[in-house]
């Protein structure tokens, strides 16, 4: 796992809350706060356009399969695996939506 | 999903680099679906040569053209994301650029996506390489009103920036001056480079003050530093040789210590890339509705979605066969027996054995491979366009729950699909699977999508014995098979093959409309895929299973086949067939097409309609459905196992595949018939 979520350095600001990219709506949206799962599967996503502060937007979260997320101007599919492991920043009060 | 149709490769590999000693060696590289096939294509026209890696299962191309007095040899790289060794295209990429120094590597970049794009460039950027960006898609992206400044983003990037449109020939003399101009004078240009995020910089600088004096050419410490932060193995591991022993307890002790150098990394490109973008790059906000985003909303949708895409995979199939069948039909009715008289008359003084040869063996194998070739060429033509348009990622998108039941995901969709049509280009195609192990459970896997091969013999035996029922049967068949290939595939992911899925990371390209050339380019590398290998052993078969059956006596009942097949009899009548059946079946393991004409052979039948009068008095329904069953799981035929044991690299896992559909094959056979016995179908 990358150590980025131990740093103290990263604390979201005030008013900011985490949480896992699985766990947003259709519609929401929010910037990367760390990659867990590996230095591999980080350096992937990352060509993708998903690194750290990169702003992100949920396209499609259905119950079950893959999400589609929209990055950089990329459509990108994730299966909900590693979705989970995707930490975003959102406005607290934006926080858990519907979805996984 | 990265250019997956080009899966064939010639029988040679390229030419020597010798051939080229006089050119200036180009490298094109670029992420998938940006075009860069497209530009390969405008550069070097017809000038190509097609063949694999050396030792790879990765194709390349190598092109020739002129930039005013230079002569360039372009080699196309393949598509990669980014140079980390991720994946046997990622290391190819980089390998290529470091140790044979091309003298101008060509980043194809897609304006309508220059973020992501650019982050390639800032790898290749870091491999010190003269450089020159291509921006294709120009056109895509003045349409999404992104407005891009090539001479603004050219001062910023320090390296020549050349708009292009592809697709339609704009931009070539452009991009092959300002390849020109880097390869004759390199010093003239300054790229910038992308540093690592700052809380990592310190870490870099020491990682590459211990790698210094050991790193060997053509690498460098401060790269290959870098690497290992990212976490590349294939380096690591590499330094793990160069350094001494405190040095590595060292560096292993900050690559600990730092795990998360990985992330700085990337955003130190992509800092250096968001530099560049404000630059040059003019974006209206928030982002307009595009079509892609329209059709997207229909497609992805968990229900309509998968209605579509049952709607496009029926007109697929509808289309194969309404415009294949007849095409097909003809060339079996009239051109090949045409040939086979014309053949026979033109040997009509020779001995009765060599006009034999020539008549069934050479012109009856040759028109089993040419009339298949339509059928085949319409079906890969339909993938090329869902492939090309972009719906596949979105198919591979929907389907990716499903292939989770067989331990796979939605990347694995695409390949099998391809087995509808031939085994041989399934198996290749597993190519875009990422992880070795489900690239393995792919390629095990495709032998059970019943080929077209296949379904000619299920449909011709079905007719013959179910009457109106003939149509049931035979999709009830498919639908069984598929139903094997899902409980194979869950069995194996769970026991043998048990182990990590690798992670379902894929890009849904934009909605375009297909090109003729990239559909054709499908079409044909996928029939010729066909036509090469399995075509040339089929042949070779037929030629052999003609022999078999006429030797040693005229009489088919005492011929070698005949033997063989009587030796395995007894297993047979487990499944209520004679050796007649038995010998068909066999035939059929060098080519799923040979059945048919076997069964001929060996019931008397001279014309198909005298094949199925002799064949409905002599077999049982019970028997004919259990010899259907055991046509659809049989072990695959020659080509398919030749191309498993090249993509698989060795005889292991072809010989498992194979026991095990022939295990299953026998298994499923007798249980149908003792089935069927039991439910008082007529013996």
């Amino acid at each position: 796992m990358v150590r980025r979520c131990f740093d103290p350095g990263r604390e979201p600001a005030a008013g900011v809350g985490v949480v896992s990219l699985v766990h947003l709506a259709a519609g929401a949206s929010g910037a990367v706060h760390l990659l867990q799962g590996g230095r591999m599967l980080a350096s992937r996503l990352a060509a993708l356009g998903l690194s750290a502060g990169a702003e992100v937007t949920v396209v499609r979260n259905d119950r079950s399969g893959p999400l589609i997320v929209l990055v950089r101007g990329t459509r990108v599919a994730l299966g909900r695996g590693e979705a989970s492991k995707i930490l975003v920043e959102v406005a607290a009060d934006a926080g858990a939506g519907s979805g996984g | 999903m990265p250019v997956p149709v080009r899966a064939a490769e010639a029988r040679a590999g390229p030419r020597r680099s010798g051939d080229w000693t006089s050119h200036v060696l180009v490298a094109l590289a670029g992420q998938p679906n940006v075009g860069k096939s497209t530009v390969f294509n405008l550069l070097t026209g017809g000038a190509q040569h097609v063949g694999n890696w050396p030792g790879k299962t990765v194709e390349r191309a190598d092109g020739t053209c002129r930039s005013g007095s230079l002569r360039l040899h372009v080699v196309d790289l393949p598509g990669t994301y980014s140079l980390t060794a991720a994946s046997e295209e990622e290391r190819i990429a980089r390998d290529f650029i470091l140790q044979q120094h091309p003298a101008v590597v060509v980043v194809i970049a897609d304006a309508t996506a220059l973020e992501r794009s650019l982050y390639l460039a800032a790898e290749v950027a870091l491999l010190d390489v003269p450089v020159v960006l291509g921006l294709n898609m120009m056109d895509a992206a003045e349409a999404q009103d992104i407005q891009i400044e090539p001479r603004v983003l050219e001062a910023a990037l320090g390296v020549p920036v050349v708009p292009l449109v592809a697709v339609r020939g704009q931009g070539r003399s452009e991009l092959l001056a300002a390849i020109g101009q880097v390869a004759g004078d390199p010093d003239r240009f300054h790229p910038t480079r992308p540093a690592i995020g700052a809380p990592h910089r310190e870490v870099l600088a020491t990682l590459q003050r211990l790698l210094a004096r050991h790193v060997p050419p053509p690498y460098k410490p401060a790269w290959v530093a870098l690497k290992m932060l990212e976490g590349d193995d294939e380096l690591t591991d590499a330094a793990k040789g160069w350094l001494g022993r405190d040095d590595w307890d060292e560096a292993q002790r900050l690559l600990m210590a730092h795990e998360d150098a990985v992330l700085d990394a990337a955003e130190g490109r992509y800092e250096w890339i968001e530099r560049m973008m404000r630059a040059a790059v003019m974006r209206p906000r928030p982002g307009p509705i595009t079509i892609t985003d329209r059709l997207d909303r229909l497609a992805t949708h968990p229900l309509w979605g998968r209605l579509l895409l049952a709607a496009v995979l029926a007109a697929v199939f509808t289309a194969t066969f309404t415009l294949g069948s007849p095409l097909q039909q003809w060339l079996d009715r009239s051109v090949i027996p045409a040939m086979g008289a014309a053949m026979g008359d033109a040997l009509g003084s020779a001995p009765p054995w060599l006009r034999d040869l020539a008549v069934e063996g050479i012109i009856g194998g040759a028109g089993r491979v040419v009339t298949l070739v339509p059928v085949l060429f319409v079906f890969f033509a339909a993938i090329g366009v869902l492939e090309d348009s972009g719906y596949l990622a979105r198919a591979a998108f929907l389907l990716d729950g499903f292939m989770h039941r067989i331990g796979l995901h939605g990347r694995s969709f695409f390949p099998l699909f391809l087995g509808f049509g031939c085994n041989v280009p399934a198996v290749l195609a597993a190519r875009v699977v990422e992880s070795n192990r489900d690239r393995l459970l792919t390629i095990l896997l495709a032998p059970l999508v019943p080929c077209t091969g296949r379904l000619v013999v299920v449909v011709f035996v079905s007719a013959v014995f179910f009457g109106g029922w003939a149509a049931l049967v035979a999709s009830a068949l498919v639908v069984a098979n598929l139903v094997v290939l899902t409980a194979v595939g869950a069995a194996l992911s769970r026991s043998v093959l048990r182990g990590e899925r690798a992670a379902f990371i894929m890009v849904l390209p934009l909605y375009h409309r297909p090109t003729l050339r990239s559909v054709a380019h499908a079409a044909v590398v996928n029939t010729w895929a066909f036509v090469c290998r399995a075509g040339t052993i089929i042949l070779a078969a037929s030629v052999a299973v003609w022999a078999l059956s006429s030797y040693p006596g005229a009489d088919p009942e005492h011929s070698m086949l005949a033997t063989l097949s009587r030796v395995v009899e007894p297993l047979g009548q487990l499944m209520g067939m004679d050796w007649r059946l038995l010998a068909a079946t066999l035939s059929g393991f060098v080519a799923k097409e040979n059945v048919i004409a076997t069964l001929g052979v060996l019931y008397g039948g001279e014309a198909h309609a005298g094949l199925d009068a002799a064949l409905a008095v002599a077999v049982s329904p019970a028997s004919a459905l259990a010899f259907l069953v055991v046509q659809m799981l049989f072990i695959p035929c020659v080509s398919t196992i030749a191309a498993m044991r090249q993509e698989t690299g060795g005889w292991h896992w072809p010989l498992v595949g194979t026991g095990l559909l022939l295990a299953l094959a026998l298994a499923a056979g007798v249980a149908v018939y003792q089935g069927a016995h039991l439910l008082g179908m007529v013996a």
